[in-house]
């Protein structure tokens, strides 16, 4: 089980990635993970779910555009180096 | 003239030293504390054998010296190496919080011999409160509840040494081996760091336990990883002498036999031991930096129960992971 710092990375990227295609009409919002459905009231007892939605959400929308680019950075690479 | 020529020149000298060897001297901002007596000494005496060569070799080098523009050349270098010296500190600084680092390895020799042997047996331990002194945790020379970096970094390296030993003895080592088994053990490590994190704000728990804490307490397992390969493999290389013996003896089937046995058997045993040990120590340790969190003795029922909660989440997903990399190991080395 060779796990090298290059996997860590291979696997940050996917779960980003995996993360930032969660589509919020088709999919969250059928299982009931939507925007509107996390946030409840501002006690200071959000519960897991919240803080999974408001993790999720973050993530999508700061990760958004970073992720073009170590995307794009990632299939040259891997034209180029294979 | 000469003597002014030769301090800058020495001065220039000790900084690039400095800066090469990453050791602050007088700017105030010390990576660790100079206990070298002879630091001072060391520079009086360099000072005078600088200025020494230069007062027998200045009469035909002194056109070299007194040069003004070599004089500018110098007291420039000079400043410019000072002042690289202390972007390199303020950029390291952003980065890597040096001052909160040195915190966690101000240990001692007793300190460290408490510890591991809290580590290795937590049962008899009854107070396992940090004690605080004007909001800031003591330093760990002063308490033994609280975490440092020192042991874990000693127990990674130990046990990286321990597993190219058993490979060794398995006749399966070759250099590369140590840096590979070094990056998968640096990667389950930041993996269970992380895990624990993210369990940690899944639910919502206001602790003042920072990551450098988590690292300090994920890297407290390496203690009993250490504990095991080193008795697993001292016993099954002792066990291997006395086959030998016991085969010239003739009483191979038995010898052998007790030989696997007695490895296995010792492997699983120091595993469960370990295992329970680390178990319990996390358990308490965890219980007690999130409740010490708070100060609010109203909210401290509702504390009560998620502190459960982040037990049972963060107990269980650490364990989880320890758990797993156990089974790897026993699949790696034992083959007895």
């Amino acid at each position: 089980m060779a796990f090298t710092l290059y996997t860590l990375i291979q696997t940050a990227i996917l779960c980003t990635n995996a993360i930032a295609v969660l589509h919020e009409e088709r999919f969250l919002s059928k299982i009931g993970w939507g925007v509107d459905q996390g946030v409840g009231g501002f006690g200071d007892d959000p519960g897991v779910k919240a803080q999974i939605l408001n993790l999720i959400r973050s993530v999508r929308t700061v990760m958004r555009v970073p992720l073009i680019i170590v995307n794009s950075a990632c299939i040259i690479l891997l034209l180029l180096f294979g | 003239m000469e003597y002014t020529a030769a301090q800058s020149g020495f001065r220039q000298q000790h900084n690039m030293r400095l800066r090469n060897s990453s050791m602050d001297g007088s700017d105030g901002s010390q990576l660790f504390d100079d206990t070298s007596a002879t630091g001072p000494g060391a520079q009086g005496v360099y000072r005078n054998q600088q200025a020494g060569p230069q007062a027998a070799g200045g009469l035909p080098g002194q056109s070299l010296l007194s040069d003004p523009m070599s004089n500018l050349a110098m007291a420039y270098g000079s400043s410019l190496a000072s002042q690289g010296r202390e972007m390199v500190d303020k950029n390291l600084d952003r980065f890597i919080p040096v001052s909160k680092l040195k915190y966690y390895f101000a240990v001692d020799t007793v300190y460290v011999g408490k510890k591991l042997g809290i580590l290795v047996f937590p049962y008899m331990h009854e107070n396992w409160e940090v004690s605080y002194q004007q909001d800031i945790p003591v330093a760990p020379r002063f308490d033994v509840n609280a975490p440092d970096l020192y042991i874990p970094t000693m127990g990674f390296i130990t046990y990286i040494l321990v597993a190219g030993l058993a490979l060794g003895t398995q006749n399966r080592f070759s250099p590369e081996l140590l840096g590979v088994q070094a990056s998968s053990a640096l990667v389950w490590l930041i993996m269970e760091v992380l895990a624990v994190l993210l369990s940690l704000y899944l639910v919502t728990v206001n602790t003042d336990l920072t990551t450098i804490d988590l690292l300090a307490f994920s890297g407290y397992k390496y203690v009993g990883y250490v504990l095991v390969h080193i008795s697993v493999n001292i016993i099954s290389s002792a066990v291997s002498l006395v086959n030998h013996q016991m085969v010239c003896f003739s009483r191979m089937i038995l010898g052998v036999v007790a030989g696997l046995l007695f490895g296995k058997l010792a492997y699983y045993l120091s595993l469960l031991w370990c295992c329970a040990a680390i178990f319990v120590f996390m358990d308490r340790i965890k219980l007690l930096h999130v409740v010490q969190g708070r100060f609010d003795s109203e909210q401290l029922l509702k504390e009560r129960q998620r502190e459960r909660q982040v037990n049972d989440v963060v107990v269980v997903k650490s364990q989880a992971t320890q758990d797993a990399k156990q089974e790897v190991l026993l699949f790696l080395h034992l083959r007895l």
